[in-house]
């Protein structure tokens, strides 16, 4: 990376981290509203772990991989809300003035969502392990969780900012919040993936990528190194990103020529 | 030149209710969320943990769909009234609502149509989440008066939540009281037997659920749609009273409004 471009995205991102930092309104409802519900599952779904094959007896440990994604979640509407209000100020039209680049805006931005994920992964590991649950991979797992709920939440961030540079709008993003929560239901987020009954609840959760970022996660707190599973969760990660990524540009070159 | 009177109360609420209405039918940022969220709790909950119906001691005769419809059925009644709470606040943000209170010779009819336009946007819900829930081979082993005392409980959750909303949005005029109508709400359904009957709760969970009024509803509603009815009297009991609770903070609310001139 050249010298300028180091900049220009080292400037934006400390712009983009100080304002998630300064927005409690970003990363309390990121962290609180997963472990409320990792509460509520891991209290009323204890029972799940009596069906034959469920894969665990701790039913806290099965669903303490949701916080993980779902937080990730959360991160596309906070990368999106956060440009789309740069859009909507102005500000992207003044960026668009100065000789930065498009690759150093993006990743500038996506700072805000690593320092989110790394947040997010801290908590809810902390607070899984706290209340009880396991991790078979012991101290490097907890790394590697870490460094998985980093990328999925970098990843979701660049579905935010193709969001916002193609409608330009914060209200349009945060209405790809239910959107991407269907994702999320209709996974193995509940129970594993052999025991969804239902046949095509099977087949939808079987093709869902959320089902093997959930199996990713649940390698390390249940099985310890199931590296098949972990590359899959990664490789899923990684592809999200590049889609994002390049949607993104394109939609900052449209919208570029547009102003 | 004649005299204009001015409307009464029905007519206030007549108008409120018809500009809510229209809002919700014609725009689908608000009709899509309010239709979809029920379905995708419905289709995660009902298909997702199919299996938990087959945990020893789960014995709900009607089966796991039905079980978890009273629940969605229940949500989206309490959900169709937080999102009239949300239309509320926005009104007042935009000073629509300060128009409203200007016009309108009698104050409670706003309240009045807001509420009807709450339980209007529950019933397009209702009817949908049932038509899928049918489809879906959904069993309802309660007869005709039974299944209307269900829907009758969704009605009162209905009212409760927004008279709720409605108390939030009056004193808080602002959308960012958005998250104080929807947390509570969310927090009071979600810590009731939602996946399992009570008895099969454990920990911390069954001491929460077992105060819960929430729960008495729940157990009431999946009472009635197997045609066991259980706490049907205590259910209605609770919803009449959360109704006239709400009622008396929204109207605490309104006095708000009116002060805040």
């Amino acid at each position: 990376m050249s010298g300028t471009l180091r900049d220009q995205v080292g400037q934006l991102a400390r712009r983009s981290v100080l304002r998630t930092l300064r927005q409690p309104a970003q990363i309390v409802p990121a962290l609180v509203f997963p472990l409320f519900l990792l509460a509520v599952n891991a209290g009323g779904l204890k029972d799940a772990t009596n069906l034959p094959g469920f894969p665990t007896d701790s039913y806290l440990t099965f669903a303490l991989a949701v916080p993980f994604v779902q937080g990730a979640l959360f991160s596309v509407m906070n990368s999106g809300t956060d440009l789309a209000r740069d859009i909507e100020t102005g500000f992207l039209n003044r960026l668009a003035l100065t000789p930065l680049r498009g690759a150093a805006l993006l990743s500038g931005l996506l700072a805000g969502s690593v320092v989110l994920g790394l947040v997010q992964a801290i908590a809810y590991l902390v607070v899984g392990l706290a209340a009880g649950a396991e991790l078979a991979a012991g101290p490097a797992g907890a790394i590697v969780i870490v460094a998985l709920s980093v990328s999925v939440t970098v990843a979701f961030g660049t579905i935010g900012l193709f969001a916002a540079l193609r409608f330009g709008s914060g209200e349009a993003v945060q209405g790809l919040f239910p959107v991407f929560f269907v994702f999320l239901f209709l996974s193995a987020m509940a129970l594993p993936l052999d025991l969804l009954t239902i046949d095509w609840f099977h087949a939808i959760a079987s093709v869902n990528p959320v089902t093997y970022l959930l199996q990713a996660f649940r390698s390390l707190l249940i099985d310890g190194w199931n590296l098949g599973e972990l590359a899959l969760g990664f490789a899923i990660a990684l592809a999200i990103l590049a889609i994002g990524m390049f949607a993104a540009t394109s939609a900052l070159k449209t919208r570029l020529v547009r102003t | 030149m004649s005299e204009v009177r001015p409307a009464g109360a029905r007519a206030v609420a007549r108008a409120v209710a018809w500009r809510s209405i229209h809002n919700f039918l014609t725009n689908p940022a608000f009709l899509a969320p309010a239709v979809m969220f029920p379905l995708f709790f419905f289709i995660s909950f009902a298909g997702g943990l199919a299996a938990i119906g087959e945990v020893p001691g789960f014995d709900f005769p009607s089966g796991y769909t039905a079980f978890q419809f009273v629940f969605v059925l229940l949500q989206s009644a309490a959900f169709g009234g937080v999102f009239t709470g949300f239309a509320m606040a926005r009104d007042f943000e935009s000073g629509f609502g300060r128009r409203y209170m200007l016009a309108a010779s009698h104050r409670g009819g706003i309240v009045t149509g807001y509420a009807t336009a709450a339980l209007f946007r529950a019933v397009v819900t209702w009817a949908i989440l049932t038509a899928v829930a049918l489809i879906a081979g959904m069993e309802i082993g309660g007869s005709g008066v039974d299944v209307f005392g269900l829907y009758a409980l969704a009605v009162l959750v209905n009212v409760a939540a927004t008279m709720w909303a409605a108390g939030v949005a009056l004193r808080v005029r602002s959308i960012q009281g958005g998250p104080l109508m929807q947390f509570p709400t969310f927090l009071v359904l979600f810590l009731a037997p939602v996946y399992v009957p009570l008895d099969l709760l454990s920990g911390w969970i069954h001491a929460v659920a077992s105060v819960n009024p929430v729960t008495a509803l729940l157990e009431a509603g999946r009472g009635l749609i197997s045609g066991e009815p259980v706490l049907v009297g205590l259910a209605f009991a609770i919803g009449v009273a959360l109704s006239a609770l709400f009622a008396l903070w929204a109207r605490g609310g309104l006095r708000s409004a009116e002060a805040a001139g």
